[in-house]
């Protein structure tokens, strides 16, 4: 089996001097991806253009969801290569790529032919390649109809050291290749949010490693074993996630005891984003990411934000979500596969002591005061930064 | 691990020594086909039947009323199902409660799909069904009714018999194609407090081998000679018809030790799990805001006085006791107590993300603050009074530490 693809990506192009570098990171990213699936497959750059050969044993499916899934990739398209370029040997060949892609009953719609040549020496421009081309395929196909204004298909021909014809096209994920922009720490729980977070973010080019907070022996061992499968979904995006598993049940317990239990899950949070940020600097993180999303329960309230926020010292918090609704951020759970596992049901630490009215304006200047009883916080926090846990979740093999 | 306490027998219970012996020297040796023609089948078939005569004479029925099965709810799935959709044609109203386990509901629900009329019996504050309810419930449509031994989740028992004299007086009045069947879900009495067929006149009844020391995978659904019901799952015949599909010799065999099981000495069995029961709910009792579910008048007394009497107890099943704890979730406590060792169920699948709320809780009107706070604790043969003090030790250690985090 062979098939060739066109990949095209569109932000990248206009990077200036920096241009090749975001080019090799996506080529590096689509064939270390390719490498995990069956079948050979050749990456070839080439002017603003990345050319993915895939031979042997290959499923046409799976290489295209691998290939579609890649950040930075805006455009999957099926080519066909023909090798000998004398012109009616073109037109046959496109002719017969053209009902391979679409059934031969179904080639009735508008269309243009559009047309690049990089190969100078061909004996047609590329307006005389899309004239022949359109003039040959109205002959063979009668049911075809040009409209040059507003086609429905465009066939696009294009001229190198072979020919190259493509038309349907397939959407990819867009956004910035894997690691062109540093790496950020995401504080993932069991929920949908979170998970959606990080992918909305290494979509732009981060790496992502994350941060879970669980309170054992309260919190089963089902619960933390659900959230490392949900790093292994969001990991098939992003590749590799040092997954942190901090145990939160001492300084869940000592704010319980010490602090007024409607400000607990806004004091909760805030450790948690100190943790957080501790071990972001560690490991070079350049930003902190939540799933929080303006109002969706009493944390979030923007008086919540600003006082959860406050307890961040210098890394910025990106929220992705912020400004989305409940449904959206669903949408989007479903279609890169996390939906399912985030509504698996386990108490997690947010859920298992919970004030039945907790504040939702929470004022920073009480939520201080009251910070201050937690005399013996910071040894608790340090206790609970040496004995984490670090998982390195890779996507499934 | 020998510090586990396995207090969870009602989801399944340690396969006995018998018994796994038996399903491992017939996995190695015996290993054929009971339908091959050669000597080795008919070595197997051999064996079946043994183990079928075993299981008879312990349920006192012929063997071949027994019909083995994958275990409860197939055996569940076949009576409702096949039994009422070969009735149809004399009636299509079929009768159930709502306390059931879901292999029973499920194919409740099938039967109403396909346009059959279900009436869902409720039950009293202690999950039982009113042998009168069912006489009041009947018309002249019905050809089933589905009633279960035990109820899994809070232990209460069904008076089997008095709903089937109650049967067996209409069904004599009525032409004999118009017989209205009855089907018990044994799956939790048996073993437990009954032990044979000679206190309760059905039709069919299902019983599962996991849930008494056999192999999981397997069980039977006895079915008096002369009933209608058809098969479930079809292929090659096995079972007189009944039950396609090779036969699971290792597990019928592994079932047959586990029945020999519990039938030794299963009286002072019974009694002992009757101790146990009576001795855990006295020491739950004592602790404040603990409620005892499916016993009748296990109240608290004032300043927590334990009011359950013996007779009160012997009311419910002896191997299964729930208790709602207020202002704990059981999620929380279930884990906790897990860390300990001691291993339990909650009373009802729940969580703040998907809210599945116990369907037997709800039907004997537990309050709703209590529905996410219930445990439930069950025995079997290997349950010891040390575990049972192990547990309530346990319960007093973590109780005041849990509850302290509440917040209301």
């Amino acid at each position: 089996m062979f098939q060739a693809y066109l990949l095209k990506y569109a932000e990248i192009g206009i990077k200036g001097k920096n241009r090749y570098k975001f080019e090799n990171a996506l080529c590096g990213q689509i064939e270390k991806r390719l490498n995990h699936i069956d079948g050979k497959y050749k990456v070839i750059n080439e002017r603003g253009r990345i050319y993915v050969e895939a031979s042997e044993d290959f499923d046409r499916d799976e290489t295209v969801e691998v290939m579609k899934n890649t950040f930075g990739v805006t455009q999957v398209c099926e080519v066909k290569v023909i090798e000998d370029k004398e012109w009616n040997n073109v037109c046959e060949e496109t002719a017969k790529a053209l009902i391979e892609m679409y059934g031969e009953n179904n080639l009735n719609f508008t269309f243009k032919v559009k047309s690049r040549r990089s190969d100078k020496r061909y004996a047609m421009t590329s307006p005389e390649v899309c004239m022949e081309m359109g003039h040959f395929l109205l002959e063979r196909f009668p049911d075809l109809k040009v409209d040059v204004h507003e086609p429905k298909e465009i066939i696009w021909v294009e001229i190198r050291d072979k020919v190259y014809v493509y038309s349907k096209i397939i959407k990819g994920v867009g956004g910035m290749p894997l690691g062109t922009n540093g790496k950020a720490m995401l504080l993932l729980s069991g929920g949908i949010d979170s998970p959606v977070a990080g992918y909305m973010i290494a979509r732009r080019g981060m790496l992502i490693d994350a941060v879970y907070f669980h309170a054992p022996p309260y919190t089963s061992e089902r619960a933390k074993e659900k959230v490392v499968d949900l790093a292994r979904i969001v990991s098939s995006y992003t590749g590799l996630i040092n997954l942190h598993i901090i145990n939160f049940t001492d300084i869940q317990m000592y704010i319980y005891q010490t602090c007024p239990h409607d400000e607990l899950t806004i004091i909760m949070r805030r450790y948690m984003m100190k943790i957080a940020e501790r071990i972001a600097l560690e490991n070079d993180c350049l930003a902190l990411i939540t799933g929080e999303s303006i109002g969706q329960v009493a944390s979030q309230t923007a008086h919540s934000l600003l006082t959860t926020n406050d307890a961040v010292e210098s890394l910025p918090v990106y929220r992705p979500l912020i400004a989305f609704d409940k449904q959206d951020i669903v949408d989007i759970s479903q279609e890169i596969g996390t939906y399912e596992t985030s509504i698996l049901p386990f108490e997690d630490c947010c859920t298992i002591f919970v004030a039945k009215h907790p504040v939702t304006k929470p004022g920073l200047k009480y939520i201080q005061s009251s910070e201050k009883k937690l005399v013996d916080i910071d040894s608790m926090v340090e206790k609970a930064l040496e004995t984490r846990e670090i998982v390195h979740v890779t996507p499934k093999r | 691990m020998n510090n586990e306490i396995y207090l969870d027998n009602a989801a399944t219970t340690r396969t006995c020594k018998a018994a796994a012996d038996k399903v491992y020297q017939i996995m190695t040796e015996d290993f054929g086909n009971p339908s091959s023609k050669h000597m080795k089948g008919i070595h197997e078939e051999k064996l079946i039947n043994e183990a079928r005569s075993v299981i008879a004479d312990a349920l006192k029925c012929k063997p071949a009323e027994i019909i083995f099965t994958s275990g409860g709810t197939e055996s569940n799935n076949q009576a409702i199902i096949s039994t009422a959709r070969l009735c149809k044609k004399n009636g299509n109203h079929v009768i159930t409660s709502r306390t059931e386990h879901s292999s029973v509901l499920k194919p409740f629900e099938v039967l109403e799909k396909e346009g059959f009329d279900v009436t869902y019996l409720k039950v009293d504050s202690f999950g039982r069904v009113d042998a009168e309810e069912v006489r009041k419930a009947i018309t002249d449509e019905t050809s089933l009714v589905s009633i279960m031994h035990v109820n899994n989740e809070i232990g209460s028992v069904n008076d089997i018999k008095s709903i089937s004299d109650v049967l067996t007086q209409i069904n004599a009045n009525r032409p004999k194609n118009k017989r209205i069947y009855f089907h018990t879900d044994a799956v939790q009495g048996f073993g437990k407090l009954m032990y044979n067929l000679k206190s309760m006149k059905v039709d069919m009844l299902s019983v599962s081998g996991h849930k008494i020391h056999g192999p999981k995978g397997i069980g039977f659904l006895y079915v008096r000679e002369g009933t209608k019901t058809g098969p479930f799952m079809y292929g090659g015949g096995q079972e007189k018809n009944m039950r396609s599909g090779t036969h699971n010799v290792p597990g019928i065999c592994g079932l047959s030790e586990a029945v020999k099981y519990i039938h030794e000495d299963h009286e002072s069995f019974t009694e002992s799990l009757y101790g146990f029961k009576k001795l855990l709910i006295e020491e739950l009792l004592k602790i404040e805001d603990v409620y005892i579910n499916g016993v009748p008048n296990s109240g608290q007394g004032d300043a927590g006085v334990c009011t359950v009497t013996e007779d009160d107890i012997r009311k419910s099943a002896p191997h299964v006791v729930s208790a709602s704890f207020k202002s704990i979730r059981s999620e929380v406590l279930l884990n906790a107590l897990s860390d300990k060792g001691i291993y339990v169920s909650s009373g009802s699948a729940c969580s703040s993300n998907r809210p599945e709320l116990s369907g037997t809780l709800q039907a004997i009107g537990v309050e709703k603050a209590l529905l996410d706070s219930t445990l439930r604790f069950s025995f079997s043969k290997e349950t010891c009074e040390e575990d049972i003090r192990e547990l309530i030790k346990a319960l007093h250690d973590l109780l005041p530490v849990l509850r302290q985090f509440t917040v209301h």
